[in-house]
């Protein structure tokens, strides 16, 4: 068990989402920073995707009610586990009694603290995430809050303390930014070809700003106005995060983790998925570029995060994690 | 006006590394949707799809990882599209009891004014038609309603709605609905109902399928 000691922002119970179910209406929610989630897991022998907590860059206190191994990704929150400095990508071991402290997200956005077992609330549709605004999944299908006490999973740890290297190190971008925004790369979407040439133009050539009214669901961008050639009314289709939309006359939304599932507003271009936690860890504020690439290109990126995954996982087979192989309930 | 955007050959297009877009070509009605069910199902089985989801008139598939051809699997589904036959859906009736404008309604005075009709020509023309569930989507047991009487036709609006409370009543382009939980809208909201379109807790969540009718009644017309 862990429990929340202090006010938590947004924070949130998620997983690597629920997925199959978007033909009702319920999208994947789960973690911003996938590749967060699953490098925590990963670094303590749980599934990639078994439930964690994901913390919106606020500070944050939480104790441990059992020895319990777990490890820190995503934001740099300048953590501390019993007044003990922790680095981040960390991998440590917490005492019954002990506090994790993290503080205000000094570079990055969402934190991801996992723990050995994975959280343990039900299941609902085949996932443990949190649907806010349908009020199910995570935590009693809400933000956590002082008080709340998350069961785990059982697990065998042991008491190893280790670091992974950082992803941007890992998979750094090919031809990255002169400047220090962030960025992504994007795939033509349905009906890049009905913006205007001014508007494909753009779409490649801005610092895009994100503004300060986004969240999970998505992310509004500040820049230039995407203008389509000639007004069209959509029809309704699927949406799946990443999808960067340019509705008429305003701007650009990147859809995200807790988007809806449909919608209709004319879509430009889809940022691929294994650069989703690129975007996630870029803070309200900052900027994002957008860099075209094919689908080959893209299946090279994937490639290459798979394969940064599966070193981990060999790598984490060929340690010793600590002669008090404990049992944490 | 506005046009729908109409594709003259079936289409299809990337969403992302894991998921296709399929548009179908032609009018949006029932007919080309009850081929979408049916492509639905038979895509559903294909290797490594994780589900196929209606839209109107369009369907996206995602997969379990990207695909390494996707021209081929476009090509695939624009085969399987062309053997579709109309899926026949068993329907049921949902009676809708509707407050319309006022605060539940908010746009009512504004689609007034856009259509050049009264305010209860729009509700008469709003409840006085029979509607089908195309597809649920956007968030959890939404129905997408068509087909909205061609004087109703009226775009999405420029800048959505920060919120809009569960049961509101609204219309889209050709499309129409009634919001199962508080959220963002982009659509323009003329009534509210109190039905209850989603309950997680609830043996069966979902309250509509794809194939059911919807009629909304008009309780009472707010000033």
């Amino acid at each position: 068990m862990i429990e929340i000691l202090s006010p938590a922002g947004h924070a949130t119970v998620q997983d690597g989402g629920r997925l199959g179910h978007r033909h009702v209406g319920i999208g994947s929610n789960g973690a911003m920073d996938a590749l967060a989630l699953a490098t925590a897991n990963l670094m303590l022998g749980n599934a990639a995707d078994a439930a964690a907590i994901e913390i919106p860059g606020v500070p944050m206190r939480l104790r441990f009610l059992a020895d319990t191994a777990f490890a820190l990704t995503g934001a740099d929150t300048g953590a501390t586990i019993g007044g003990r400095r922790i680095p981040l990508n960390w991998r440590d071991f917490a005492r019954a009694g002990e506090e994790l402290v993290l503080g205000h997200a000094r570079s990055g956005v969402y934190a991801v603290l996992a723990l050995a077992g994975g959280v343990d609330v039900p299941q609902v549709l085949g996932s443990r995430a949190t649907h806010l605004r349908g009020g199910f999944g995570g935590f009693e299908g809400r933000m956590l809050k002082p008080g709340d006490r998350l069961p785990l999973g059982q697990s065998v740890t042991g008491t190893a303390a280790f670091g992974v290297i950082a992803p941007e190190k890992a998979l750094p971008l090919p031809g990255a930014a002169e400047d220090d925004a962030t960025v992504v790369r994007v795939l033509p979407a349905a009906e890049y070809d009905a913006f205007d040439a001014a508007a494909q133009a753009s779409l490649w050539s801005t610092a895009w700003r994100i503004s300060a009214q986004s969240n999970r669901a998505g992310y509004r961008l500040m820049g230039p106005v995407l203008n389509l050639a000639e007004p069209i009314e959509m029809r309704s289709h699927g949406l799946v995060p990443g999808v960067i939309q340019g509705p008429a006359g305003g701007q650009p939304i990147i859809q995200l983790a807790d988007a809806y599932t449909a919608g209709g507003y004319p879509k430009i271009g889809v940022v691929i998925e294994p650069d989703l936690w690129r975007i996630a860890q870029t803070p309200l504020g900052g900027t994002l570029r957008f860099k075209r690439c094919t689908h080959a290109e893209g299946l090279a990126a994937h490639d290459a995060l798979i394969a940064h995954l599966d070193r981990i996982k060999i790598w984490m087979a060929t340690l010793d994690l600590g002669a008090s192989a404990e049992v944490a309930a | 006006m506005r046009r729908d955007r109409e594709r003259l050959d079936p289409h299809v297009s990337p969403m992302g590394l894991s998921a296709m877009l399929f548009e179908a070509p032609g009018a949006f009605d029932l007919a080309s949707q009850r081929r979408i069910w049916a492509l639905a199902k038979a895509v559903a089985g294909w290797p490594d799809v994780i589900e196929a989801a209606p839209g109107m008139t369009n369907l996206l598939v995602s997969f379990r990882t990207p695909p390494r051809d996707p021209d081929a699997l476009g090509a695939a589904l624009i085969g399987a599209w062309e053997t579709a036959s109309p899926d026949a859906t068993e329907a049921r009736l949902f009676e809708i009891p509707v407050t319309y404008g006022g605060e539940e309604g908010p746009d009512l005075d504004h689609m007034a004014q856009e259509t050049g009709l009264s305010r209860d020509q729009v509700v008469a023309i709003h409840s006085g038609r029979e509607y089908t569930v195309f597809a649920l989507g956007s968030h959890p047991g939404y129905g997408y309603l068509g087909i909205v009487d061609p004087r109703l036709f009226i775009p999405r609006r420029q800048v959505p709605r920060i919120s809009v409370p569960a049961g509101s009543v609204s219309i889209g382009g050709w499309q129409t609905g009634a919001s199962a939980s508080a959220g963002p809208s982009g659509w323009h909201t003329i009534g509210r109902t109190d039905t209850v379109f989603f309950d997680p807790d609830a043996e069966t969540p979902v309250l509509l399928r794809p194939g059911d009718r919807i009629r909304f009644i008009a309780d009472r017309i707010l000033p």
